[in-house]
């Protein structure tokens, strides 16, 4: 088990440094730069080539490459030029953010998934299935930002039962219950929307693997060993169906990132997601590649985190 | 006189497609006694397999009619609770294939250790591990202290057959359904295997129903034979018997497609056709009559039953009386070059 970790995780570097380079290209590829627009339009132009010069902006893309990698390296993210400071500090904040509303709505995506997923492979082809399934397609079907605004909509606005902005109560003292209480409420409506929209992959996963799973010599065999119809279900069906759910965990995490873009906008959620939004339109180059590094990070941890899951529920990925 | 272990009265297995049922076992009726081994021998999709599932109640969208007794209880007649009682203690089943009827996530010891742990609830988990060691070993598995904690990937063919059976003998069943036991296997392991189940009955003193598709192994193995052909069985009689004096067409026809080593023949003897598929089965008449053309139609029995003919030889129609094959030299269309 180590040893297939440790390996797996030393795959990551040379993944995590292609990441980079690309991230970076694509930036740069971009038109224009943070003194295109922001500046007084009576600035000499000659006097912003220079500052260009002097930020270094005119050398090849490989020696900023290396300035900016070895800035990372160390920690060190870079100046914002919008906000004028830190982008470490400016990412601070709202990766934790982000952070929480992923785990809530992993949390919620499962909660649903596996009482559904399971209901409607074990009574396949029932009334019950056809329920369910029809959710999936609705799920599938429907635009994240669109539905997002309804639940805001209805439940922000009309209902008044959740709040329509923000990670926070202003003013709560930080630390105290009351803070943790009021920032899973603001969590939750953003987290619910979003889980409610991307579960539907999970679900049809589970059903098509417990329909698969069903019909497996394995499970007759159980069956005349005298196994109760329970038994079956949740010794051998249930558990064999589970592994395809793992390996689809890292694409979940994936999934999250791109939906928490939307979804932190629409809610005004001050998160990851939100950030890479406003820093694109601002033209934000540090906070812009350092946000999608993390996200591009992210997405590689979970292929390792559902690597590592599947190598301890499945003994044949096991490496001795 | 032997002692009755199963009898099967008129068992019918049917299927439902869209709406109208079909019968995969028709009519089946045979018994199985003590320290015997029945072969059930047919071609692919006779029904000899849907006929074992039958009986372990295996079918989960079956209709089944007839009589199941075991050992005078009727099995088509309990409840799921009352046959899980009885599966895997009372009857034990090999299965087919044994790649694939592993469960791939469970220890070797846990996956026969279910079976213990399902029908003897006061065993401790040291007690259970105890007698899976002894099974392994029983079946020949070397290494067993070490094989117990593997994964079924981690053994090979023959190793895993010989799980499947340490899994069904595991509470010493009087009644063992081997369901083609040795097809998933090579030809040295295929003798092993039949060995080792050959020993098994005797040591336990149970009734065997064998179903294969390999004569040899019938002629090597069996008390009695079966033959089965579309759902049916057509011919039943001591081994001997079947061998020296096979009476149905089909038997013959079985008997006479295996090549033999001690004649010369450039031609392989092959049946006209296939096995009808179960919407296509003739639902009147002798259902052989399709291949043998022939054979006049005034030969089959309208209601073909199965007669006794000596005792304990029984065969179903009456087109075997004046059967013989056409001269093969000129009927080029039903030999395969």
């Amino acid at each position: 088990m180590w040893k297939f970790s440790v390996r797996r995780t030393l795959i990551m570097i040379p993944q995590i440094f292609l990441l980079s380079i690309l991230i970076f290209v694509l930036a740069q590829l971009m038109p224009g730069d943070a003194l295109s627009g922001t500046v007084d339009p009576n600035v000499d132009p000659e006097r912003l080539d220079e500052i260009r010069e002097q930020m270094g902006w005119n050398d090849p893309w490989h020696e900023q490459y290396a300035r900016w990698m070895g800035g990372v390296l160390q920690g060190d993210l870079g100046q914002s030029f919008r906000f004028k400071m830190p982008v470490t500090e400016l990412i601070g904040q709202r990766i934790v953010n982000s952070f929480w509303l992923s785990v809530a709505t992993l949390i919620l995506t499962y909660l649903i998934a596996i009482p559904l997923g399971i209901t409607s492979g074990r009574y396949s082809d029932t009334f019950r299935d056809q329920l369910i399934t029809g959710y999936t397609y609705v799920g599938f079907a429907t635009p994240l930002f669109i539905f997002a605004l309804v639940m805001l909509w209805i439940f922000g606005f009309q209902l008044g039962w959740f709040p329509t902005s923000g990670s926070v109560e202003p003013g709560v003292e930080p630390g105290t219950f009351n803070y943790f209480m009021s920032k899973v409420y603001h969590l939750l409506l953003p987290a619910l929307s979003m889980a409610l929209i991307t579960t539907y992959g999970t679900i049809q996963y589970l059903r098509n693997e417990i329909i698969d799973t069903k019909q497996k010599d394995f499970i007759l065999t159980a069956r005349a060993k005298g196994a109760s119809e329970s038994r079956v279900y949740n010794r051998h069906i249930f558990r064999n169906s589970l592994l395809p759910i793992a390996a689809f965990f890292g694409f979940e995490i994936t999934n999250l990132i791109g939906g928490s873009i939307f979804i932190e906008n629409i809610f005004g959620y001050p998160g990851m997601g939100q950030l890479l939004v406003e820093s694109i339109s601002l033209r934000d180059y540090t906070v812009l590649t350092a946000v999608t590094l993390i996200f591009g990070v992210a997405s590689i941890l979970g292929a390792l985190l559902s690597d590592i899951i599947l190598s301890i529920v499945d003994p044949r990925i096991r490496i001795k | 006189m032997a002692e009755k272990l199963l009898e099967l009265n008129n068992l019918k297995t049917s299927f439902r497609i869209k709406d109208d049922y079909y019968a995969a076992v028709d009519e089946v009726s045979l018994t199985v006694n003590k320290n015997e081994i029945l072969a059930i021998v047919g071609e692919s999709g006779c029904g000899k397999s849907a006929l074992a599932f039958s009986i372990m109640g295996l079918h989960t969208r079956a209709k089944i009619e007839g009589d199941i007794l075991f050992k005078g209880n009727n099995l088509a007649k309990m409840s799921p609770s009352e046959i899980n009682k009885i599966r895997g203690k009372d009857i034990g089943f090999i299965f087919q294939d044994p790649l694939t009827s592993l469960n791939p996530l469970m220890e070797i010891k846990d996956q026969i250790g279910e079976t213990l742990l399902l029908h003897n609830k006061n065993m401790s988990k040291t007690q259970r591990y105890e007698r899976v060691l002894d099974l392994l070993n029983k079946v020949g598995i070397p290494r067993a202290e070490h094989v117990m904690n593997q994964f079924p990937h981690e053994l090979s063919g023959g190793m895993r057959q010989r799980v499947v059976i340490a899994m069904a003998i595991a509470n010493k069943p009087e009644l063992l359904i081997a369901d083609e036991p040795t097809t998933a296997l090579d030809v040295t392991i295929q003798s092993q295997i039949l060995e080792l189940i050959n020993k098994l009955k005797n040591e336990m003193d149970s009734g065997i129903i064998l179903i294969t598709h390999d004569l040899g192994v019938v002629a090597e193995m069996a008390d009695r034979v079966a033959v089965m052909y579309a759902g049916q069985i057509v011919e039943i009689a001591d081994v001997k018997t079947l061998f020296e004096n096979p009476l149905h067409p089909y038997t013959k026809s079985l008997l006479n497609s295996v090549p033999n080593a001690n004649e010369e023949q450039d031609k392989l003897h092959v049946i006209q056709g296939i096995v009808p598929s179960l919407q296509n089965l003739p639902r009147e008449g002798c259902r052989f009559a399709d291949r043998i053309p022939w054979v006049d139609e005034s030969e089959h029995d309208k209601h073909p039953e199965l007669n006794e003919i000596e005792p304990g030889h029984h065969v179903r129609c009456s087109c075997y009386k004046h059967f013989s094959f056409p001269d093969e030299s000129k009927e080029g269309q039903h030999v395969l070059s």
